[in-house]
């Protein structure tokens, strides 16, 4: 088919044709030259883990630097972002086991200290640990470990008093508990909780963590990550596990808010900075890591987000009060006798942890057996016999015509 | 014309599928294997929930839409502008903002519970409140809000274009309101309905976003095992198998609107027999 315009649609057109290629000409070039003159910094950091402000701070000091910033909420998402080569990112934020995995799949870039004079604040216990032992693609963010966070205006002193992981299992609080979202801190609360190794490689001790997690489903309210901060605050669930610097940030929104360390253990964490061997920009990254290690401006993050900082300067010039809370700073004997750090998983053992996951979250086959119908099940069978009905009387109604239309003639 | 047309085909359309067909049918390391498919088994209970909850949510659609759309079609041009105008005016906010607005109304410390509970104390009653969030029934009704207007605005377009004429010539052969509606008006309206029930359906039966807020990550719908295994939310990513479980699901789409073309066909056959 040939497209056939009148003389002045035409004119139209090739009017609205050249606009569009001036106008786009025009905006390639500010773009080009904005880009010339100014560096972007990508960086992907965790949800609610920076004080924005700091950002501003850092774009005034480096005129010629703008940074993207945007988060994720957990690892995996953000290494499937990475290796799905979607998003080019020059700084990411990721924990210690993730770091391992990085490092090991030749994704990092080697950082050069002399541009990170402030690495020498980071405290000797934060460096050269075991996810990066030469101490060569990262520098420490900071560091938490899990907790129990819980209302204490409605769970019973009674149930805290041996401060166990087994709150969250309480059937008392059905329908109040929340549940970490993502498999790695589900299932090592789970392991930690039966009193294996968060990283073992056992497979029979993941599926008796999964029947442990299975049990929990039925009082479990909803499994959520950030939305926690909401849900706790709010009073809408009364017990949640999560980390120690989001409890002190939910405790300031809800004076009820009460957690603690389970006595079974804890996952110590370390989250630390670390550029991507993709970037274009690691002059502008190394600046940002060390703008980031700055005592005063670590100080000011440390506060915002709650979270336990390595920096040995920065503990001076926070308020005691903060860092005398064994909470967020427990001692560190302590910490070794009752914590583990995440490693990364053998493959094997991260498909079948991805495995049990799945087959936690979809509807199981025991409740399928039970077949007890609820109201949506009778409200599609009783909608598709409504269908069906309508759509045999059209049919037969039809064909009732055609015989109509075919006998005059 | 057809070559922009096949161009635009091919970017938009056959690569993308292909692209799925592809991812589908090899392994990890490109080589060709229907294994994917075959794991697709353990997923049955999944898709089967996920289909009867958009089937659930597409029909309430169809029954709130329906009528919504004829009145508003019935009303003087002017007000019909503004009616459709409402229709769309959520949609001009973010759907992930409107389903989190959804969250804090249904909560059991949400805006209807604390005012029933509210109301009920002043009569010196206790009440424990409802619990709608986290449920099925959550879910559904996030479908329903969200999609609605993608039912609405097809049905609408179509009864707007019934000739008035035909109306009137069905009454002056005497046939009563019901019969206008059954004989006249529904089959008239029948493209749009079948137009509205693909968009309303389509998007319901892959969403994840919606089960992972209102329904508080406890079932997984179809379109969250799509998106773990695209994003390694699990701890292992895994292309082939997504693609196999997103292959899967677009034939089912595929059959559902095929059955509901002969539907259509069967109502074209009627309606023209009217005329």
């Amino acid at each position: 088919m040939k497209l056939k315009l009148k003389p002045h649609t035409k004119k139209f057109f090739s009017f609205l044709l050249v606009a569009a290629l001036v106008v786009s000409t025009a905006h390639g070039l500010t773009i080009g030259a904005s880009a010339a003159s100014k560096v972007v910094l990508n960086v992907y950091n965790w949800g609610e883990y920076i004080d924005l402000e700091v950002i501003d701070m850092f774009e005034e000091q480096y005129p010629n630097i703008k940074v993207n910033y945007t988060t994720y909420d957990s690892n995996e998402a953000m290494y499937a972002k990475i290796v799905s080569g979607a998003a080019s990112y020059d700084i990411v934020i990721p924990s210690d086991y993730m770091i391992s995995k990085l490092i090991e799949e030749d994704l990092l870039a080697e950082l050069n200290f002399d541009n990170i004079p402030n690495y020498k604040y980071i405290g000797e216990a934060y460096k050269n640990l075991s996810y990066d032992p030469e101490n060569k693609y990262s520098v420490p963010y900071l560091w938490g470990t899990w907790v129990i966070i819980y209302n204490s205006a409605y769970v019973s002193e009674e149930d805290v008093k041996d401060e166990s992981i087994n709150l969250l299992w309480n059937e008392k609080y059905a329908g109040k508990i929340l549940m970490f979202d993502n498999p790695r801190d589900a299932f090592g609360l789970a392991l930690m909780f039966l009193g294996y190794s968060l990283n073992t490689e056992n497979p029979e001790e993941w599926q008796e963590a999964a029947e442990k997690l299975n049990s929990q489903k039925s009082i479990v309210q909803a499994y959520v990550m950030d939305a926690i901060f909401d849900k706790m605050g709010s009073g809408e669930a009364w017990i949640a596990p999560y980390y120690a610097g989001d409890a002190i940030i939910i405790q300031e929104d809800n004076p009820d808010i009460d957690f603690y360390i389970p006595s079974e253990g804890t996952n110590l964490f370390f989250d630390a900075m670390c550029i991507l061997k993709t970037t274009e920009h690691q002059e502008e990254a190394e600046a940002f890591i060390n703008f980031m290690c700055d005592p005063e401006i670590s100080a000011m993050n440390a506060e915002a987000v709650g979270y336990a900082t390595p920096n040995t300067d920065t503990l001076d010039l926070l308020d005691e009060e903060i860092t005398d809370n064994p909470l967020i700073y427990p001692d560190t004997d302590y910490l070794l006798e009752n914590s583990e750090v995440f490693v990364n998983l053998p493959t094997t053992i991260q498909s079948l942890q991805s495995e049990l996951w799945t087959s936690l979250k979809i509807v199981s086959s025991e409740e399928e057996d039970e077949a007890v119908l609820d109201w949506i099940d009778w409200f599609c069978i009783i909608s598709a016999a409504v269908i069906v009905v309508a759509g045999i009387y059209f049919a037969v109604r039809s064909s009732k015509r055609k015989k109509l239309h075919k006998s005059p003639s | 014309m057809t070559a922009p047309f096949s161009v635009w085909m091919a970017i938009f359309v056959i690569i993308p599928i292909g692209l799925v067909l592809y991812y589908a049918l090899t392994d990890s390391e490109g080589s060709f294997t229907l294994s994917n498919i075959a794991s697709i088994w353990e997923y049955k209970g999944t898709y089967l929930i996920s289909l009867e909850l958009a089937f659930v949510a597409t029909v309430l659609c169809l029954i709130l839409a329906y009528p919504l759309a004829y009145i508003i079609s019935r009303m003087k041009t002017h007000s019909q502008n503004t009616m459709v105008m409402l229709v769309m005016l959520p949609m001009w906010m973010n759907f992930l903002i409107r389903t989190y607005a959804w969250m804090t109304i249904l909560e059991d410390t949400g805006l209807i519970n604390t005012v029933i509970k509210a109301f009920l104390s002043l009569f010196g009653y206790e009440f424990e409140g409802f619990s709608m969030i986290n449920t099925n029934g959550a879910i559904i009704l996030g479908m329903v809000y969200n999609f609605l207007p993608y039912m609405v605005l097809p049905i609408y377009t179509c009864l707007t274009k019934i000739d008035n004429k035909l109306i009137e010539a069905a009454r002056d052969l005497g046939a009563n309101s019901l019969n206008v509606f059954t004989k006249v008006i529904l089959p008239q309206s029948m493209p749009g309905i079948i137009s509205g029930i693909t968009m309303v359906f389509v998007p319901a039966v892959s969403t994840f976003v919606i089960s992972k807020l209102l329904g508080g990550g406890m079932t997984y719908l179809i379109g969250d095992i799509i998106e773990n295994y695209f994003l390694g939310n699990t701890g292992e990513v895994n292309y082939n198998v997504g693609a196999a479980l997103s292959l899967v699901l677009m034939i089912l789409i595929l059959i559902s609107t095929g059955i509901m073309n002969h539907f259509d066909d069967d109502a074209k056959e009627s309606g023209g027999g009217l005329i």
